[in-house]
């Protein structure tokens, strides 16, 4: 199943559906790095609400997309883990270590919001 | 009790399969939300491990009973390669497929008892149970 992508201003919001196969995370990586080009998206926000489990294939892919997003140039935020999903990723030994995590959407864009904002003024600073 | 399901692991959509069946499973014999999620966070897991290092092999899905706990058993079964050294895949960190070292000893934590069963050459069995409490 594929995630749809919406594009809102300079930010690109993926929304997880349902659970993913291993090969739909990938396409989403792919499709993601892609089109943080295409559009000079400044934010990505992936929405994971719906994630049935985060495993370690899943954590691993975020994490790479998160890194490959920031050499494009942009900022990924991870929105909606669910407290159970949580809860087994922490007795699973995962992390998401360097990509910032929201609790919603609504939060994930003021977060993204915030840090485009500083970078708008540290490049107007100069 | 006594319904067992089966699910061959196959590709990695299987894998979702698995652990969504494993997840209703769960569910029907009352475990909570937290509990439904970790019983399908290992059995994502133990199937990747199937793909991975076996290729093919199957989940088996099953309810017991130790009165007045209720439990879920998950068996994965393969004839891959086999673990050499059952120990050390049990150490925290260890890895030799490209993943993050969580696998097993990471399921060890999500559930209540996991033991496997391997030989080299002939395959591997990893049985994990889950008590409601």
């Amino acid at each position: 199943m594929e995630v749809p992508i919406l594009k809102q201003g300079d930010f690109l919001i993926a929304t997880f559906q349902a659970a993913l196969t291993d090969e739909d995370l990938l396409q989403l990586q792919d499709a993601l790095v892609a089109r943080v080009g295409k559009f000079r998206s400044h934010g990505v926000i992936v929405d994971v609400t719906a994630l049935d489990v985060m495993d370690s294939f899943a954590a691993r892919t975020l994490r790479a997309l998160a890194h490959m997003v920031r050499l494009r140039g942009a900022e990924t935020v991870i929105v909606g883990i669910q407290p159970e999903v949580a809860f087994a990723m922490v007795q699973l030994g995962l992390s998401l270590e360097g990509v910032p995590t929201a609790l919603d959407l609504e939060e994930g864009l003021a977060q993204l919001m915030k840090a485009s904002e500083r970078k708008g003024a540290t490049f107007r600073g100069r | 009790m006594g319904d067992e399901i089966r699910v061959p692991i196959d590709s990695d959509a299987d894998i979702v399969i698995a652990r969504q069946q494993g997840r209703a499973l769960a569910e029907r014999i009352g475990f909570s939300a937290t509990d439904q999620t970790i019983i399908a966070t290992a059995i994502s897991e133990v199937a990747r491990n199937i793909i991975k290092f076996a290729k093919r092999g199957e989940i088996i899905l099953s309810t017991t009973m130790k009165n007045p706990e209720r439990g879920v058993v998950v068996v994965a079964r393969d004839q891959g390669p086999g673990i050499v050294d059952i120990q050390l895949a049990l150490q925290d960190g260890y890895s030799t497929g490209n993943g993050l070292g969580m696998g097993l000893p990471g399921c060890k934590r999500l559930m209540d008892e996991l033991e496997i069963k391997s030989s080299k050459g002939k395959g591997t069995i990893v049985t994990m149970k889950k008590w409601t409490t």
